[in-house]
């Protein structure tokens, strides 16, 4: 089936096989590999993108149903080099480690500050509850996304609190 | 206090901008030109004979290219394991199935779709055999998994596991006769510790390249261990190490999953020596649970004898342990490291029997944690009932039968010797940090308006590191894949002729922070900016020797041999400069970049001019060698031995049952550090995977040995909503095992946790009556057990 959708602020049209998942689409054709296959269930979010300002997991998605869509991937964030402050805020706080979920972890944070820009610690972990990260504990996933909110307030970010030895 | 050194001081990590921009390469965005993919055909019978497999209508599916069942490759042998102990792993199953899930046939195709289909049109005629599912029935041998052989593989016992080494007197006697006492209680539960599934976020993934004109293999696979995948292959295939080389790339958490050498690994390199095309496979989220190891699924019996004061004089553990249907890497050997700790942070006599039995389950392996986290729960639970059951304050029990600091070094029960602990000191650091004294007052507030608040307290020592060559000769021995028979770290540090860092170990991160913990042990030692180490890791090819990242060892034993290697440029750098700069070399001072000659800061040399000198024979001192590299080989003379304890509080809600971790604390002991921060992700993650155990995770199977739980719908992980963040501190008692001091902190967590929420949740269901719930303490499982006491 014929689709045409904008990824990342470029056009793309082509040809697809109707069973093909968006984020196969975006990984085979496209070349864009951050977005990562982690369940094929729409559970874990290590596949999150931005269709039309909203999260989505692409696993569960067909590439034909985001026909006419405008879709963001962890690949538009950084901008001429420079990090977008949820990237900075997930550097800056250990907000990963083995990296798998990171890039759905990041869009969902960034959809999640896009709609409100004061989450508090609740809200942060209420809204992350549909990516799934298994090495960090979520502890300095809620710090990352408290800093990138911070600054994208233009506030300076609470210091950081690494285990005191006594 | 924190440090700003660049050993010891929290540096932000250099493997993250990769990452947090979707740049990071794992398997699945390495593609290699006309790839072809493997899928699998499995049993959906637990145990089963099979009478035939029909594989025409399969290979007439389009872009199917090949169908391979044991007929194939019977002749290459069984799946290779580290510890072969019982029966090991057909590659595809061989005339019967033993556990649902099992690799029938492999189908290879043009693409992971038309390779599913290939699937679907092989057609295999089974007999179904009864299934055992329950592990008392298959230990009472009632029904036999493998015909003709007993259930129960072996057992170990405490103070005779190590035949002709370790033979300590039974002390089940002098137990038995302080039972008998008039001051004395016996306390004892039958309690499960679940099976779980690892669950890895990135599913394992290998791709295998036969290069027929190199006679070599390249492979890619999601591995904590490539260096013995590499040796493995080189046995299966007849090739020698360096006609193998496998790399693991980024690898999307491991936690035990992929410390085992798997049958599709070899089945895909099998596959593309076949058909001269390079072959993968990533396993789904179904097959991850199915056929990628199991881990935990004890049923125990903990009993401990002590008197009405609070002195324990005995502590007993009957266990019976799943191995399920073969043995893999290490499935036997996951109890022993149980009965390393059983004893746990106390002098106390100690009887343990572990029981090793097969099921028609999936195996069951090393996961995080790896037989330590079970026997601190069994230990850890049974010391709560028997505080409760004298009325004694928890902390006090434990404090009351803690080795004492001037104690060590300590042989514990079983034999081992443990270098240090200051356990009283822990356990008095964390109730100060935690006020606890507050704590026990809210509680009781709380529970005087009828609110149902509990606290929970745990210890725990783990032993990690490994670790001592020593073991090798038990059995622990890499040699069944082609490696060195013991579990030696690596180290290869150059500098490049530019001033660049190159340095290549024997093991590799699935997300501990490899890069950025050895470039700082390296940047300490040559004064070269972190910027300019790179660390090259998870490849075969690359490192000389390595056994992989497991048991909380990387640092302890591949960091010590990086830090070896370091001193050894450092000495030989020193040499060329002090030769350059008519200097003494012990007067050569490293520093920002540079070498500095003590007391005359102008004369100095930057390392690309020392380096570049190294690399030219006519400006070194006569004689010496040209070049800025070594290599060292480390082998600890112990494991090490963290410790700490934890504190939970907890509320349950009486009409639900549902479970709210309203505060959580952690004192743990891990030796000197490398990066707090680090070392602080590695316990939250550590403790939420605890805490999944406690309270949510669990493999459940029907008794026709069906997983009902191979989604991550019905496997519920922990989401970010279900648990709180953590107050953490920490004491540093150096290990005297390494020269950097360190312990390890890759499973202390998730060894101090799951007692640490039930202890909790049981102090809060007190006053109902409850004493025990097994885990998963799910909302319907406490609220039963609410119900079940109130009567």
């Amino acid at each position: 089936m014929e689709v045409s959708i904008t990824v990342n602020g470029t056009a793309h049209s082509g040809d697809v096989e109707p069973r093909t998942l968006l984020v196969h689409y975006l990984r085979e054709e496209l070349g864009l590999t951050g977005s990562h296959v982690g369940c094929e269930s729409g559970y874990c979010g290590a596949c999150t993108v931005i269709v039309d300002g909203k999260p989505v997991k692409s696993c569960s998605m067909l590439t034909v149903q985001a026909d006419g869509a405008d879709v963001r991937t962890i690949e538009s964030l950084a901008s001429n080099g420079d990090l977008h402050p949820v990237q900075e805020g997930f550097w800056e706080r250990h907000g990963l480690q083995c990296g798998y979920c990171t890039p759905g972890m990041i869009m969902s944070s960034v959809a999640l500050l896009e709609a409100n820009d004061s989450p508090t610690e609740g809200e942060i972990r209420h809204e992350l509850e549909g990516n799934l990260c298994r090495c960090t504990g979520y502890h300095n996933i809620v710090k990352s996304v408290e800093y990138a909110a911070a600054t994208m307030r233009g506030e300076e970010p609470e210091p950081a609190d690494w285990g005191t030895e006594v | 206090m924190s440090t700003t050194s660049v050993l010891g001081g929290t540096v932000r990590r250099k493997e993250d901008p990769a990452l947090i921009r979707g740049e990071g390469l794992y398997v699945d965005d390495i593609k290699l030109f006309g790839e072809l993919a493997a899928a699998f055909v499995r049993s959906p019978f637990a145990h089963a004979r099979i009478n035939s497999i029909d594989t025409a209508a399969a290979l007439a599916v389009a872009g199917v290219h090949a169908v391979y069942t044991a007929d194939d490759v019977r002749e290459l042998g069984p799946l290779l394991a580290q510890v072969p102990v019982g029966t090991l792993r057909p590659l595809l199953a061989d005339g019967e199935v033993n556990h649902a899930g099992e690799a029938v046939a492999m189908v290879i195709a043009d693409d992971r779709y038309s390779a599913q289909d290939g699937v679907d049109a092989v057609s295999v005629d089974y007999d179904p055999l009864e299934a055992v599912v329950d592990l008392k029935d298959a230990a009472s041998d009632r029904v036999l998994v493998h015909e003709g052989v007993s259930n129960t593989l072996l057992a170990w016992q405490g103070h005779a596991w190590w035949p002709g080494v370790v033979e300590l007197p039974d002390p089940r006697p002098g137990i038995e006769e302080a039972k008998e006492r008039d001051d004395v209680v016996v306390v004892s539960q039958e309690m499960v510790n679940q099976r779980l599934i690892p669950t890895a976020i990135e599913p394992r993934a290998v791709l295998a390249e036969w290069n027929g004109g190199y006679g070599a293999f390249t492979m890619y696979s999601s591995s904590q261990i490539p260096h013995a995948v590499a040796g493995a292959i080189g046995k299966y295939f007849g090739l020698p190490s360096n006609k193998v080389r496998v790399v693991a790339p980024e690898v999307g958490g491991g936690f035990g999953c992929k410390l085992n050498l798997y049958n599709d690994e070899v089945l895909v390199a099998f596959a593309s020596r076949k058909l001269g095309k390079p072959v993968r496979f990533t396993e789904t989220r179904r097959e991850a649970a199915t056929s990628t190891i199991q881990g935990r699924g004890w049923v125990a019996t903990a009993t401990i004898t002590g008197t009405r004061d609070g002195e324990i004089l005995g502590y007993e553990l009957d266990a019976l342990c799943d191995m399920g249907a073969y043995s893999q890497n290490f499935t036997v050997a996951v109890p022993l490291l149980g009965l390393f700790v059983a004893s746990g942070q106390y002098k106390i006599p100690t009887w343990v029997q572990l029981g090793c039995v097969v099921t028609n389950l999936q195996t069951t392996d090393a996961y995080r944690g790896a037989g330590r986290p079970e026997a601190a729960y069994y230990l850890e639970r049974i010391i709560d009932m028997y505080a409760r059951e004298i009325g004694m304050n928890p902390a006090e029990v434990r404090k009351k039968n803690y080795w004492a600091p001037e104690e060590f070094p300590a042989t514990t029960a079983v034999g081992l010797t443990m270098d240090s602990g200051r356990y009283e000191d822990s356990m008095n650091a964390l109730l100060e940090f935690s006020g606890y004294d507050s704590l026990v007052a809210q509680r009781d507030a709380a529970r005087s308006e009828g609110r149902l608040v509990g606290l929970g307290l745990s210890s725990y020592v783990e032993v990690c590191g490994f670790g001592p060559s020593a073991l090798a000769g038990l059995g622990f021995s890499w040699s069944e894949y082609g490696l060195p028979s013991s579990f030696n770290g690596s180290g290869l540090v150059r500098v490049n002729p530019d001033g660049s860092c190159t340095v290549s170990i024997g093991t590799g991160p699935s997300g501990q922070g490899h890069q950025t913990a050895w470039s700082q042990i390296v940047a300490d030692g040559l004064g070269i900016e972190l910027d300019n180490i790179n660390v090259v890791h998870g490849d075969s090819a690359e490192s000389p020797m390595g056994v992989g990242s497991f048991g909380s060892r990387s640092i302890s034993v591949d960091g010590a041999a990086t830090y070896e290697a370091t001193a050894k440029v450092k000495d030989k750098a020193a040499e060329i400069a002090g030769h350059l700069l008519e200097a003494a070399p012990e007067d050569i001072r490293f520093e920002d970049g540079a070498a500095h000659v003590a007391g005359s800061p102008d004369r100095s040399l930057s390392w690309p001019e020392i380096a570049t000198a190294a690399y030219q024979p006519h400006t070194l001192p006569e004689g010496m060698e040209g070049g800025l590299e070594a290599h060292a080989i480390f082998s600890p003379g112990n494991a090490s031995w963290p410790f700490g304890s934890h504190l939970a509080m907890v509320e349950v809600d009486q009409d639900t049952g549902d479970v709210d971790i309203v505060g959580y604390w952690g004192m743990d002991d891990c030796g000197k550090v490398i990066n707090p921060m680090i070392v602080d992700g590695q316990l939250h993650g550590g403790i939420v995977q605890g805490i999944g155990q406690a309270m949510f995770e669990e493999a459940v199977y029907d008794e026709a040995g069906n997983l009902l739980t191979a989604s991550m719908i019905d496997y519920p992980v922990p989401t970010a909503g279900d648990v709180p963040s953590f107050n953490l501190a920490r004491t540093v008692t150096p290990n005297d095992t390494n020269p950097l001091g360190v312990k390890g902190i890759g499973e202390a967590g998730t060894i101090a946790t799951a007692q640490t929420i039930v202890n909790a949740v049981v102090d809060a269901l007190e006053s109902a009556g409850v004493t025990h719930v097994d885990m998963p303490l799910r909302p319907k499982k406490v609220w039963q057990a609410l119900q079940d006491a109130r009567g």
